[in-house]
């Protein structure tokens, strides 16, 4: 960890590095590149089939299965329905996934950054798309050299409208989270959509044309602020892409029928090197700049294979074990269960198992009640005490539904609604389905009854029919005695 | 001047100054980031010429777009003018009675009354009608001094109570305890009377009641249950206007028989357009939970 950024060298004075196109060596075979071929393509295809699941949630209900209904103020993932006020579901879930990616890191180094985060997955396509239609890493390099002619000029077109075409399909992909998917997807092309509808498509598109066909790994080095604190969520006992230097060192070109006696099993071939898609030398030690891909280990590996060497010169092992293995041990102690570890595992324990018995738990009727502050209370001329609420219901079900409204802790208070009963005990409200019902409420007190400036008044609302009862708490505010 | 030097450790170039001694690694950003900038300053400039940026001495320039947050605050007023339009002509055309049976009309009339209250009438009734003790009554309760029905509190909006406008509601209490009228322990025995009036056991028998009946009953009505078309307020209960607190009580009392104080209220109707007027009484009449 003795090196920092990767400095691009400054040429002739200017404050100011060229940057340098990297052009990754593609990578045949290796167990890192097919566990990142199927993840792109896994991620690929869930980021654009997803919006197209449905899920049933009766008929005045949308039938999407992953949906963020902005203008109906709703959100759906599959059986799970929120509310906006329910937002902290979500504050849930960033907060878990937040730890999940520490805790990724801390087991087995930034396995986000190399196979999971979309800008990852987008360059590796689009670095396809630039090797399928003009070649390898020495050919795309000659290419970008190359005068322009006509070739050069229609690989160039290709290349972009392929680039254009997967930042399309990238837009329309996670528009159709915020709208009906098979609705939206006819008017997008029968040019029905709305202009937001466009707009967000151009503005997801050209980013992902741009960020993966442009800044690519310079998203990493400059924007991306998780690179930057790696170093924090790992320790010694993280897996993380090193070069194994007591092994490899002093590296050697080698020569064919040379013996490797007394000197280093690097060839130096740079073969690690050209793979790399932020182009750094992993032998120089752990850097920020590694995504932590693993494909100099598919590369070496396959190196070593050719001159007879045993694999793993560059190994995606602990900087215990490495060490381990430079002194001579057998450097094969995977430690998982650690202090940091555990707390992880904790954390995300209580975090999941919170949302999980929330979500379980949750209620489909919730309540919200305003005591009336102006005035605090009403002496009334027969000299009952009144206070002002306003009293909200939300109806989280579809259907219209009815409830009894009882009060606890007054003698002999009774309640009243504008535009509604007088002077009851107790009322049924008919509340209708997948809204927000507000009432304004009186509550009158024989003045005997409530002889403090505050008594604790408590409200409860139970479904006719259904025998769970939301209570709610609030005061009664009167002279005082 | 510049005396650029590669530092080994770094393997990178110094930029050549110095300070004390201190010299400064050149760890340079990549040239993207250089053309980001230009875009920036290049965009500001079309900033100033697209939307009003600079100041002048009289005002400030406005831009080829002709952008004001000003104008779309008018917009945004036009489109909710028109979406309101709506609704005013059904207050309009609709009773007080009608609009508090109607649902959805009852609960835009609450909103709007609401909004109009807040701005016209809680100066002196109080936000929420709370009312200021010995000047302007509260409407929160279930005592009306000129009724409490829709209508009579409608009534009440639109023209006002003791003003210029010829259909205001007007009244005045006579001044008792000059010239013939009283002396000075009449006074004292009917305000006794009248404090015991709103307890539930009235003096019964005492000179008081005597006196009351014969100077008071006319307008505050038998048993001081109050004359609503008179605007003569009922005495046999616990809200008072004009009383004051419980030491001062009796005073408050006599005070109002001596030199009798009388409240005034603008006409509204003119100054506030009549669907307004409308969800102004529905809300008052709301307020106190009506009659």
């Amino acid at each position: 960890m003795n090196q920092d950024v990767q400095a691009p060298k400054s040429g002739g004075g200017s404050m100011y590095a060229e940057t340098i196109t990297i052009h990754p060596r593609h990578v045949k075979q290796g167990l890192f590149r097919s566990l990142k071929w199927w993840l792109m393509w896994g991620l690929l295809a869930f980021f654009h089939i997803a919006p197209f699941l449905r899920w049933d949630r009766g008929p005045d209900a949308p039938s999407q299965a992953i949906l963020a209904d902005i203008d109906g103020r709703r959100g759906y993932f599959f059986f799970i329905e929120i509310w906006p006020q329910e937002v902290y579901y979500l504050t849930g879930l960033l907060l878990f996934a937040a730890i999940t990616l520490f805790f990724m890191s801390a087991l087995a180094g930034r396995v986000w950054c190399g196979f999971l985060c979309w800008q990852t997955v987008y360059t590796d396509l689009f670095v396809q798309v630039e090797r399928l239609v003009v070649g390898d890493r020495s050919k795309r390099m000659n290419f970008d050299k190359a005068p322009w002619n006509a070739e050069k000029l229609i690989k160039k077109a290709i290349i972009h409208a392929v680039w254009l075409a997967i930042g399309a399909a990238c837009g329309i992909a996670f528009t159709l989270y915020f709208g009906d998917a098979f609705q939206m997807l006819h008017n997008i092309f029968t040019l029905q959509a709305g202009l937001s509808v466009y707009a967000f498509i151009a503005i997801i598109g050209g980013f992902c044309y741009l960020l993966a066909g442009f800044a690519r790994e310079q998203v990493c080095l400059y924007m991306c602020p998780y690179s930057r604190f790696q170093s924090a969520m790992f320790d010694e006992h993280s897996l993380i892409i090193s070069y194994e230097e007591w092994r490899g060192e002093p590296r050697a070109p080698a020569r064919k029928g040379q013996s490797f006696e007394g000197r280093g099993h690097c060839i130096d071939c740079k073969m690690c090197v050209q793979v790399c898609p932020t182009g750094i030398d992993i032998r120089e030690g752990l850097q920020m700049a590694c995504i932590g891909c693993g494909l100099c280990i598919d590369a070496c590996n396959a190196m070593m294979d050719r001159v007879g060497l045993p694999r793993g010169l560059i190994s995606y092992d602990s900087i215990t074990n490495v060490s381990s293995r430079a002194s001579g041990g057998p450097g094969t102690k995977t430690k998982l269960v650690r202090m940091r570890t555990i707390l992880y595992t904790l954390l995300l324990t209580v975090i999941g198992t919170g949302i999980v018995l929330s979500l379980g738990t949750r209620r489909t009727t919730e309540v919200n009640i305003l005591h009336e502050r102006a005035p605090m209370y009403v002496t009334m001329s027969d000299g009952t005490i009144r206070n002002g609420y306003t009293y909200k219901i939300l109806n989280m079900v579809r259907a219209e539904r009815v409830y009894t409204l009882k009060l606890a802790g007054i003698q002999g208070a009774t309640m009243e609604v504008v535009g509604g009963e007088k002077d009851v005990a107790e009322m049924e409200l008919t509340v209708p389905g997948d809204q927000v019902t507000s009432l304004r409420l009186y509550v009158n007190a024989p003045e005997d009854n409530v002889t403090d400036k505050k008594t604790d008044i408590t409200f409860i609302l139970t479904e006719k029919g259904g025998d769970s009862e939301v209570r709610s708490h609030s005061l009664f505010a009167g002279p005082g005695r | 001047m510049a005396h650029v030097e590669h530092d080994v450790i770094s393997g990178q170039n110094t930029t050549g100054h110095e300070w004390d001694g201190i010299k400064e690694l050149n760890t340079p950003l990549p040239k993207w980031w250089v053309y980001v900038f230009w875009a920036c300053v290049i965009w500001a400039i079309g900033y100033w010429i697209a939307m009003p940026t600079w100041p002048t001495t009289n005002g400030f320039t406005r831009g080829m777009l002709e952008y004001s947050s000003r104008g779309d605050l008018a917009n945004e007023l036009d489109i909710q003018k028109k979406a309101r339009s709506q609704w005013l002509t059904k207050l309009e055309a609709a009773s007080v009675e009608d609009i508090a049976k109607d649902k959805t009309l009852l609960n835009y009339a609450l909103a709007g009354g609401k909004i109009a209250f807040g701005e016209n009438c809680s100066a002196c009734h109080g936000s929420g009608g709370v009312g200021v003790a010995g000047a302007y009554p509260r409407l929160a309760d279930d005592e009306w001094i000129w009724g409490g029905t829709l209508e009579d509190i409608h009534q009440t909006i639109q023209y006002g109570v003791r003003n210029e406008n010829g259909e205001s509601r007007q009244s005045e209490m006579l001044a008792f305890g000059t010239g013939d009228t009283l002396d000075a322990t009449q006074v004292d025995q009917l305000a006794d009377y009248v404090l015991s009036l709103s307890s539930k056991t009235p003096a019964a028998g005492s000179p008081g009641e005597a006196i009351f009946a014969e100077r008071c009953t006319a307008c505050h009505a038998e048993g001081g249950v109050g004359t609503k078309e008179l605007g003569a307020p009922a005495l046999n209960n616990n809200i008072w206007l004009f009383k004051g607190d419980k030491e001062s009580a009796k005073q408050g009392v006599v005070n109002q028989i001596t030199k009798p104080r009388h409240g005034s209220m603008p006409a509204w109707a003119g100054r506030l357009d009549a669907a307004t007027i409308k969800m102004l009484a529905v809300y008052v009449h709301s307020l106190g939970g009506g009659k």
